[in-house]
This record gives structure tokens, sequence and C-alpha cells, in this order.
């Protein structure tokens, strides 16, 4: 191996400078299906870094990578200093992990996982309590209940407690807020927003874009590659173009002759409106009277602010996936 | 397009498992060629009574009727009329793409030449043609809902149930997806959708959110919005539905 590589491996601790993930061009294929393709990347201490994608773009066999439970095939990548192919016990013993499902012992009682995790890592529930006492104490009260037996948020929340019971540096959770309720999910955010103050830095995933805006800075993951990787600000802000939102009783059919129109840019449904962009260069007919030559005559049109789901909307739209879209929109265009 | 004619009617339903009350006295009406959102927190008693309507479970009390037909007496022939959607089980994986169209069509009573020329039209019309012969395992998820969702409206039923369609698909085919229920619903077709996304809910025509086996909410969005003043569904959602827990300060 380089030198340069061995750089330092007798690192027991890491400085505050350093990055607390470290990627370099990560790639991972299963047979013939690419995975993972040149990911780079980079987590700071302390802050909450969002990996925001749907469900097969890779964010699970990515976090697997990161917390030593698979091999990339390319790419270097170090967590707190640690290499995942030499150092992996360094890296296990400092991260807390919490798995997409099935992280609990469902024939355990809650108090029952929690010891059985706290022994794992030789430490007790008593010692680290104060980090796990805010999630924890929601659920003690039904501490002798099987873990089966609790409802979705409250598995959550023993799975997060037993994720922590140990006093990781660094927390990974894959998904925490799949098919969990919008309640349930604001409560989990403003969880993690505590543990911050206790100096753990947090990688996370979610396939929900509107949970992007709680991360200090995030990636948008899509089949097996990173598009952007910013705070959710500078993200949004990439949007340079005006933005329209349009508004009618019959969303079908405005959809369908906005695509014709031929200054249209982009158009994608957002709740009650219709978010368009337009071409530079536009046609004569001003878009009010195409819209009513469609049938089309109680049309609202108005500026919207972009939001980051724009943004992303933008991003993927630019890039290869989803060719079968891009035909639809540019049938009807010159 | 809606009109004020109801194509599904819940009158004082309760659904009791033993002593547990999972739908408590629900009262609600939805019109023909409408999105209608049905949300709630997990535990609400949303499944319980997608299951009442869809003809897979009876009512303890109440009057039901879906498309006409009384749920409490006749829960088969509900399933006639409907069409049904789940995020997580919906086409046979290893079956082609023109197989399980056949497979559905079959079961829902059509004419073996009518399935052929819906499969043909209908791999046309989602610029599916190179996919008949895919097995539906090696689809991207995205397609496979949309694939889903066409299947259940395949022999044009009156209302189509949708259970968390879009769960893990990226924003672009969200967003196909919901042209196509746009679309579904112009043809004249009830969409009944439960989602976790609130955004979601802004799409829907009108939305009930259901708390602790009860209804607490049902309006547009924009009615429930200005109703309790704020800018979105999800901050009505967290405002009402689940009145027993507070959020951590």
């Amino acid at each position: 191996m380089e030198p340069s590589r061995r750089a330092c491996p007798e690192k027991q601790s890491f400085s505050h400078m350093q990055p607390v993930v470290q990627a370099l061009g990560i790639g991972k294929s299963f047979g013939t299906t690419v995975a993972l393709r040149d990911i780079s990347f980079e987590v700071l201490p302390g802050e909450v870094f969002g990996f925001i994608g749907p469900d097969g773009a890779g964010k699970t066999t990515l976090f697997r990578i990161i917390t030593t439970l698979l091999l990339p095939d390319a790419g270097e990548i170090q967590v707190m200093g640690f290499d995942v192919r030499r150092d992996y016990r360094g890296i296990r013993k400092n991260i807390g992990y919490m798995p997409g499902r099935f992280s609990l012992y469902m024939d355990l009682t809650v108090e029952e996982n929690l010891r059985f995790y706290a022994t794992v890592f030789g430490t007790t529930v008593e010692e680290n309590y104060d980090l796990i006492r805010d999630i924890y104490s929601q659920i003690e009260p039904f501490k002798h209940r099987m873990a089966g037996k609790l409802s979705g948020g409250m598995k959550q929340k023993l799975a997060l407690s037993c994720a922590l019971i140990h006093k990781p540096s660094l927390l990974i959770l894959d998904e925490p807020t799949t098919g969990v309720d919008a309640v349930s999910r604001a409560e989990f955010w403003e969880m993690l927003k505590k543990l911050k103050a206790h100096n753990i830095t947090i990688v996370v995933s979610t396939p929900y874009m509107d949970e992007a805006t709680r991360c200090d800075r995030v990636a948008l993951i899509q089949n097996g590659r990173i598009f952007s990787v910013d705070t959710p600000d500078h993200i949004t802000a990439g949007f340079s173009r005006p933005l329209l939102q349009v508004k009618s009783a019959s969303k079908h059919l405005l959809m369908n002759a906005l695509k014709k129109y031929p200054g249209t840019l982009s158009v994608w449904p957002f709740g009650e409106y219709v978010h368009l962009t337009l071409r530079d260069v536009l046609p004569e007919e001003p878009l009010p009277r195409f819209l009513e030559r469609h049938g089309i005559r109680d049309a609202t049109l108005m500026e919207a602010k972009p939001g980051i789901e724009d943004r992303f909307l933008e991003l993927m739209s630019g890039a290869e996936p989803v060719p079968e879209y891009r035909k639809e929109v540019n049938d009807d265009q010159p | 397009m809606t009109s004020r004619e109801p194509v599904i009617t819940v009158q004082n339903l309760v659904k009791r498992f033993g002593s547990f009350v999972a739908n408590d006295n629900l009262n609600f009406e939805v019109y023909a060629g409408e999105i209608f959102g049905f949300l709630g927190a997990n535990g609400a008693g949303k499944t319980t009574a997608l299951r009442i309507l869809s003809g897979l479970s009876a009512p303890t009390s109440g009057k039901v009727m879906v498309a006409g037909v009384d749920a409490g007496r006749n829960p088969e022939r509900i399933k006639r009329n409907i069409g049904y959607m789940c995020q997580r089980f919906s086409l046979y994986e290893d079956l082609t793409v023109t197989e399980n169209i056949t497979l559905y069509g079959g079961i829902y009573g059509m004419k073996r030449n009518e399935i052929r020329g819906k499969t043909a039209a209908l791999l046309e019309r989602l610029q599916f043609g190179a996919y008949g012969n895919t097995l539906i395992s090696a689809l991207p998820l995205g397609l496979r809902q949309k694939l889903a969702f066409a299947v259940a409206v395949l022999h044009q039923p009156k209302i189509v149930f949708l259970d968390e369609p879009t769960g893990g698909v990226d924003p672009i085919t969200r967003r196909q997806f919901w042209e196509m229920i746009y679309e579904t619903a112009a043809g004249g077709i009830t969409v009944f959708v439960t989602t976790h996304y609130m955004d979601e809910a802004e799409y829907c025509d009108r939305v009930s959110i259901m708390s602790e086996g009860k209804i607490v909410a049902l309006d547009t969005p924009a009615a429930l919005k200005k109703q309790y003043g704020v800018s979105s569904v999800e901050e009505v959602f967290v405002k009402i539905a689940r009145p027993g827990q507070q959020l951590i300060p």
C-alpha cells in the first residue's frame, strides 16, 4: 500500500479539525447492479448530515459501508480517522447505528433490549442514562412490555435509545422516519436536535424531501450517485430561474395545457398549485391567452418562492434518470 | 371534475375489536370524481376504515354505502366496483408486466379481448412498450408503482383506493404519479388516498384527518389551513392529529 494511505494507523481519537467521515470515490456493485458510483463527501464534527433520496438510491449500501458491515469495491473511506478496511474495530466501538429495520429484539422487553445493547458495548444503562434520559423517559413507563408490542413511534424511541447507550460520537440513522406519521417525525427531529448539544455527529437518511431542511447539510443521492452536497439554503439558492405558481380548478387540463405551451421549460404539480418555469425566449402568445384558448379560464398566475424540492427536481430532471419524462414533456415542443 | 353526488356515504360507522373502538362513529361523504385524502397518525384507525370501505371487513354498526352497495350486507359486490393499490404489495414480482395485467384483468372479471386491448393501450400510455415481457422484480420501484396504479383502474372502477401509494419514490416519479391521479379523477373515477406525506395532502380536493378513531377535521386543504391559521396541512396535522401527546419542547 502507498505510504500516504498509511498516514496514521495508530490514531485513537480524532481532532476537531478533521472530518468525522471522509469518503473519496466510493464504488460498490452487486453482480451487474451498480449500487454506488464515485461517492465522495465529508461529514464535519457536530453536524446533522442528511442523505436524501428515494428507495434504491444506494443509501443503505452506503450506510453499511460506513458502519463496516460491507466493504467498498473502490475508493477510500475513513470514519473518525479509522480506515473501514483496516481499523473496523475502532469504528464499531465509536458509532451508534440504527438500521432501517429490526434493530430491536421483539421478544425482549423494552428494558431488556436497552440492557442488552449496553452490555454488548461493555457499559451500563446507568452510566450513560443522562444522554438518553429525554428519549427513554417517554417509554420507561412501558419498560416491562415486549418490544414487539410497542407502537411505531415507541419502537423508534427505543431503537434510538439502544443506539445511543454506549455514548457514541457518531450516530448513523438509516431512514428512521420512514412509515412514521408526521407528528412522530416532527418529534424525532426534535430529539436529534437535542443530541447535537451532546456533540454527537449525526448521519441520517430519508426519502422525505421536506426533511432536508432539518439537516445542517444534505447530499442528494439518486441511482447510486450524489448530485449535490450543501446546506439546504445553498441548495435552494441554486434555483436561479423565476418560478411561477399556477392554479386552476381543473389541474389535469392545466398540466396538459402548460406542457403544450411552447415557452414552458418545466411544469410540476405542487400541492394545490402547479410550479412552472419558462424559457428565456417566450412565444408571442402570452400564457394567459394560451391557457384560455385551451379552455382554462380560471387560471391564476403568481410568482412563487422556490423551495428545496424545486431545486431537487431541477437537478434530477437535468440528469440521467427518468428519460421517459423528458420525452413526454418535449413531445409538443418545436 | 367533482360533483356533489356521493359515491361513498358513511353514517355512524363504528368498528370495535373487543373493548377497543377502532372507528368511533364516523360520518362522511366522498363525491364522484373527487380526490379524497384520508390522513391520520399511526394507529388512528385509518386502515380499519379502509378495510371496511373496500369490503374486507364488516362494520360493527352504522351504514356504509360504497358505489351504491351496502358494505355491511354485500361486501363482495363492493370489490367489483373498486380498485385497490397499496405500497407494499400490488403486483406479482415473478410475473411479467403483461402477465400481471392479464391476471388482474381476469380477477376483475374482464373479457379476454378486452384485456388484450386495454393492455396495449396501457403500455402505450405509460410508455412501457419495451417492458411488456420484463419481470416486475426487474422494474425500478417508480415504474412498478405507476404500473400498479394503472392496473388498479384497468377495469374502470367507480372508486380506487390507494394506500400510501408513493412511499419511498423519488420526487419526479411522485409527481408523475399525481398526474396519473389527476387524469384518473378527471375521467370520473373517485380517488381515495392515504399518505404520510403531508405535502401530498395538498394535492387532494378534500382531506379528512383521523385521530383516536374519530374524524377530527374534514375540508379542502385551503379551508383547513385558513381555519387553523397556518400555511400547510402538515401544521394542521401536527396541531390536531394527536391530542394526547405534546411535542417535546
